[in-house]
């Protein structure tokens, strides 16, 4: 009969707590960042050149059909050989912003595509400049109709960011694989960084729904 | 001792994909047995069983497949059996699709018109072939598009098996990295390879989608 013993990770918590702190960080940043290189990735694919499209297209297929891991492991183990060597929690953060940055490309594009052109046009005929159609009549309704696709894609990120921990970045997951390492309760360490994960993504789908209430809070045009 | 990567590692990686299209094929089969069990609870008429089956999804869907793996894995030891990372990964995996292909064809049942369900009643069909030759007819067709998307991600999601140490494409990447030293073209090599296996599936999974569409929209 095996027996659980809790209290290597009870004794060890605050570890395994500012640990999940770093999975926070981590995937908030990568959040915001992903943001950015979505809509400058739909931009690029929804443009007017031909190769920029190519190009970004290329670039989602490639990490979309591609295992993360195999991803970071390129980015970490790979680009050392050509010069460019970058430190675990640098590759981690960049890695995944390369990674989400793909699927929520695919996601705004399919946004912008979803608004309206007459909305653009009436846009231009009340004298808006072009910057200020792209930022309040097409971006803003974009991401309000993918909103749960976007945010669901955050959620999936802050649990591939656990896989961070094989190039010893530090998040939750290599906390726990130190901790490990020291007491040998692994089931008993594993089963509470699984809960904990289970209550981050909890607590990031609350916090989104609290920003979909605030941002998006008029009724829909149609 | 570094060695030139050479032909024998590529062969070497190349033959370890049939132990990356085993375990998607495993868990892909398991999880369909495991989403129509937790799809059907999901849309029952017992509140128990759409409890349940909510809980289990939103573990499933909430928790790092990482985490799952390793759960799975030394789980084994805590039933005091031995220690086997292709039973571990097998298992996990298919818990893991149970989840997802469970929520995916959930929305497909639900997506077929309630009215559909009704005459079904109306015709006093019993809740067996109700389902199946009613409404989970007209869901898989709905479904399959999601379903191949969903296939790409459990491949991709067969590499992290590599970190409880079964030896499948990934595994045999590392290796090779580790005798050889070239990472740049070793996963280079191994991306190329999960590439070719996952993009005609997306690629098909697009199709579905699109002609989907074409169809309800007619």
């Amino acid at each position: 009969m095996y027996h659980f013993n809790f209290t290597p990770v009870f004794d060890n918590f605050y570890l395994l707590l500012y640990g999940a702190w770093l999975t926070v960080r981590l995937s908030f940043v990568a959040m915001i960042l992903g943001l950015v290189v979505s809509v400058l990735g739909a931009v690029a694919r929804t443009s007017r050149y031909k190769i920029l499209r190519g190009l970004v297209g290329a670039y989602v297929e490639i990490i979309r059909n591609t295992p993360f891991l195999i991803q970071i492991f390129f980015l970490f183990f790979g680009l050392p050989a050509v010069g460019i060597a970058l430190n675990p929690n640098v590759a981690a953060l960049v890695a995944l912003v390369i990674n989400v940055g793909a699927y929520g490309t695919e996601i705004t594009r399919a946004g912008i595509e979803s608004v309206p052109h007459g909305q653009v046009e009436a846009g231009r005929a009340l004298g808006l400049e072009p910057v200020q159609i792209f930022r309040y009549v097409v971006l803003k309704p974009a991401l309000r109709n993918v909103y749960p696709a976007m945010t669901s894609q955050f959620i999936y990120l802050m649990l591939t960011s656990s896989v961070v921990s094989t190039i010893s970045a530090n998040d939750l997951a290599s906390a726990g694989a130190d901790l490990n390492a020291k007491t040998f309760a692994s089931f008993e360490i594993y089963l509470v960084i699984t809960a904990m994960y289970l209550v981050l993504s909890l607590l990031f789908s609350g916090l989104f729904r609290l920003v979909q209430h605030t941002l998006f809070n008029y009724p829909a045009s149609r | 001792m570094i060695r030139q990567f050479g032909p024998a590692d590529i062969l070497f990686i190349i033959e370890a994909v049939r132990w990356t299209l085993l375990l998607s094929v495993i868990a892909f089969v398991g999880g369909a047995v495991g989403g129509l069990i937790v799809a059907l609870a999901r849309s029952s008429d017992s509140i128990a069983l759409r409890r349940i089956s909510a809980v289990f999804i939103r573990i499933f869907q909430g928790t790092p497949l990482l985490m799952q793996l390793f759960l799975f894995y030394f789980g084994l030891a805590v039933l005091n059996l031995p220690i086997n990372p292709l039973l571990a990964a097998a298992v996990a995996l298919t818990f893991h699709a149970s989840a997802y292909l469970g929520e995916i064809w959930r929305g497909s049942i639900q997506a077929v018109p309630t009215g559909q369900l009704e005459a079904a009643t109306a015709l006093s069909l019993s809740y067996r072939d109700r389902m199946q030759s009613v409404i989970l007819p007209q869901a898989a067709r709905i479904g399959v598009a999601p379903t191949v998307g969903f296939l790409v991600q459990l491949i991709k999601g067969t590499s992290l098996t590599s970190i409880i140490g079964f030896t499948e494409l990934t595994r045999a990447g590392q290796i090779v990295n580790n005798a050889t030293f070239d990472p740049f073209v070793v996963f280079g090599l191994v991306a190329v390879i999960y590439f070719l296996i996952c993009w005609p599936l997306s690629l098909y999974a697009r199709r579905l989608e699109a002609r989907m569409r074409r169809a309800f929209t007619r």
